[in-house]
């Protein structure tokens, strides 16, 4: 004991360890998290594919790859879009539910609990995404070891990105129910308008521009990209693919070190 | 390190333009039992979160084991373990688990950290179900594994928020015997806000806090020698009508606390019969008792303990 009691803080790395394993720990115990993570977006492919496949059959078709095939990137990212968010805001239930006092009473950074939430969520969110990258074969995408290392990249920083903007809007929040708000008003949208849905080119001018403005585009393009590395007609990408990738980047970045400030800045005064 | 685990001294914290602590003394000695004990609403709490660093004081001084919340919070929290009032373990963990978070948070880890986990779970009485997710277990239990929690890393002194809320007789009973066993075997000074008269009887020193005021402050038998000898408690329908009775026939001052007709007298045991006499068609009981530290309360600010805390 004399030992750790000389220092004052604890070291974050344990911090941040710990916490990311308390998120996995929990999704893993909670089985139907674990279902709906997977069944959700898988549902919305095989509808939503199905149903749009038709009506814009004319303009996707072209570069002859199917509607559904269009579309199965962009359920990839849903599905880490709601890992991500839904990992993230049980930051709420985790102070309803009194669990954050006890964390705050720790000697360690706010930033490093944030830090390790996060790292749960985008590890909870790829893990997601790898699983339903198993259906990639089946609809006749290209795979290699360095596609898939590509694509995989690319969500990294989408994950990311989307854990930090989960947690900061979040942490600020007193109810869930306030979020459901936000997940609709926002979130959604934002998916909507990444090209997930619809290529950015056929899309009208105001919502194209929506569409530029919009992070998540350039995540989904450099995702896209990176899972058509082999094939002969990769798809066209929103921006040069290094633009994508940095716009991703910076974006991941700019969330994780906002949420880490915010948690630092607001440590006291019960919050 | 000060033989004062606890020092504040005029201490006060406002929301807005409630005064939720108005110059509060309090000092709790090392390996001590200390009540806080009021009413709700009372300010002990804030006091508490202000002790725990998860809340700043407008003013005056406070200092744990030496160390100011507000300028040094991290070697506060290195030597304070906290048990809250709502529970603060994660219910999808077992027990152990939720020590071994704790512990890494507090930067203990690997065998020590077992080591220090199996310790507690033993202390607490709690290692045959250290496996076990904290939602499966009784909310005694579940109460032992957050004060384990808050032992883990060895802190110098304990806060617990009213740390028998929601606990049955026996369950509490229990954690009581806990806390002493902890006092002697981890030397820790424990300081708890309760609003039950019996858990502050049992504590070495009680502070009473009213309205954000500290009312009276000393150990629970010097505080019921202030009260004046013996206390003789009337149940009756009519408290006021006995209140003028005894007032004009034996000369006696009374005072109501809801249906109860107190009297405080040197010599309560020869009143008996005489009031029995005077009074024997008015009453349903009479009782004669020491007095409690309700008679210590109600003595400092006229007012029932039972009925502000039903508020």
């Amino acid at each position: 004991m004399n030992a750790t009691v000389a220092l004052q803080r604890a070291p974050v790395s344990l911090a941040v360890y710990s916490m990311w394993r308390r998120e996995l720990t929990r999704f893993w115990r909670q089985k139907s998290r674990l279902f709906g993570a997977v069944a959700t977006p898988l549902i919305f492919w095989l509808v939503l594919g199905a149903g749009f496949g038709r009506s814009f059959s004319s303009s996707v078709a072209t570069t002859d790859t199917s509607y559904l095939e269009y579309f199965f990137p962009g359920t990839v990212v849903l599905a880490v879009l709601f890992t991500a968010i839904y990992s993230t805001i049980s930051v709420i239930e985790d102070r309803q539910e009194g669990f954050l006092q006890g964390v705050m009473v720790a000697p360690v950074s706010r930033g490093g609990i944030v830090a390790g939430k996060m790292l749960g969520a985008t590890t909870l969110a790829i893990a997601q995404g790898i699983l339903m990258l198993l259906v990639a074969p089946i609809l006749g995408i290209p795979c290699s070891p360095l596609s898939l290392a590509y694509a995989l990249l690319a969500l990294f920083g989408v994950a990311f990105g989307l854990s930090g903007l989960g947690l900061m809007i979040a942490w600020t929040m007193d109810s869930t129910s306030g979020f459901h708000a936000i997940m609709n008003l926002l979130l959604m949208p934002m998916w909507l308008l990444s090209g997930a849905v619809f290529p950015i080119s056929e899309a009208h001018p105001i919502i194209k521009v929506l569409m530029y403005a919009n992070p998540l585009t350039y995540g989904v393009s450099a995702f896209r990209f990176g899972l058509y590395h082999n094939a002969e007609t990769p798809p066209t990408p929103a921006a040069p693919i290094t633009a994508c990738i940095l716009v991703t980047a910076l974006f991941a970045l700019a969330m994780v070190m906002g949420s880490i400030r915010l948690a630092n800045r607001t440590s006291r005064n019960g919050r | 390190m000060s033989d004062w685990a606890i020092e504040v001294s005029d201490l006060t914290k406002s929301f807005g333009d409630r005064r939720a602590l108005d110059r509060v003394d309090l000092d709790v000695e090392s390996k001590h039992i200390a009540a806080l004990l009021g009413p709700n609403g009372g300010g002990k709490t804030t006091l508490f979160r202000i002790l725990a660093t998860l809340l700043s004081p407008d003013s005056g001084s406070v200092r744990i084991c030496g160390f100011d919340p507000v300028t040094a919070p991290d070697r506060v929290r290195r030597v304070v373990g906290v048990v809250f009032q709502s529970p603060s373990l994660d219910k999808k963990l077992t027990a152990a688990e939720n020590l071994r978070h704790h512990g890494h948070l507090f930067g203990m880890r690997g065998r020590s950290l077992e080591r220090r986990i199996g310790v507690m779970l033993e202390r607490f009485n709690i290692d045959d179900r250290a496996n076990d997710c904290v939602e499966t277990l009784s909310g005694g239990l579940a109460r032992r594994v957050e004060i384990a929690k808050g032992m883990l890393p060895g802190p110098n002194v304990l806060l617990l928020d009213e740390p028998s809320t929601g606990l049955d007789p026996v369950a509490r009973l229990d954690l009581w015997r806990q806390l002493d066993d902890v006092r002697k075997s981890e030397g820790v000074a424990v300081l708890m806000t309760t609003h039950i008269l019996d858990e502050a009887e049992r504590c070495d020193r009680v502070t009473i806090l009213d309205a954000g005021r500290v009312v009276a402050a000393d150990t629970p038998s010097a505080l019921k020698g202030q009260v004046g000898g013996e206390v003789i408690r009337i149940d009756t329908d009519e408290p006021q009508a006995i209140v003028d009775r005894v007032r004009q026939e034996l000369n006696l001052s009374a005072d109501v606390v809801g249906r109860t007709v107190r009297i405080e007298s040197p010599q309560g045991a020869e009143l008996i019969p005489k009031l029995a006499a005077v009074l024997s068609d008015q009453v349903q009981t009479i009782t004669l008792g020491h007095p409690t530290l309700e008679d210590v309360f109600i003595q400092k600010t006229g007012r029932s303990f039972d009925r502000e805390s039903e508020q």
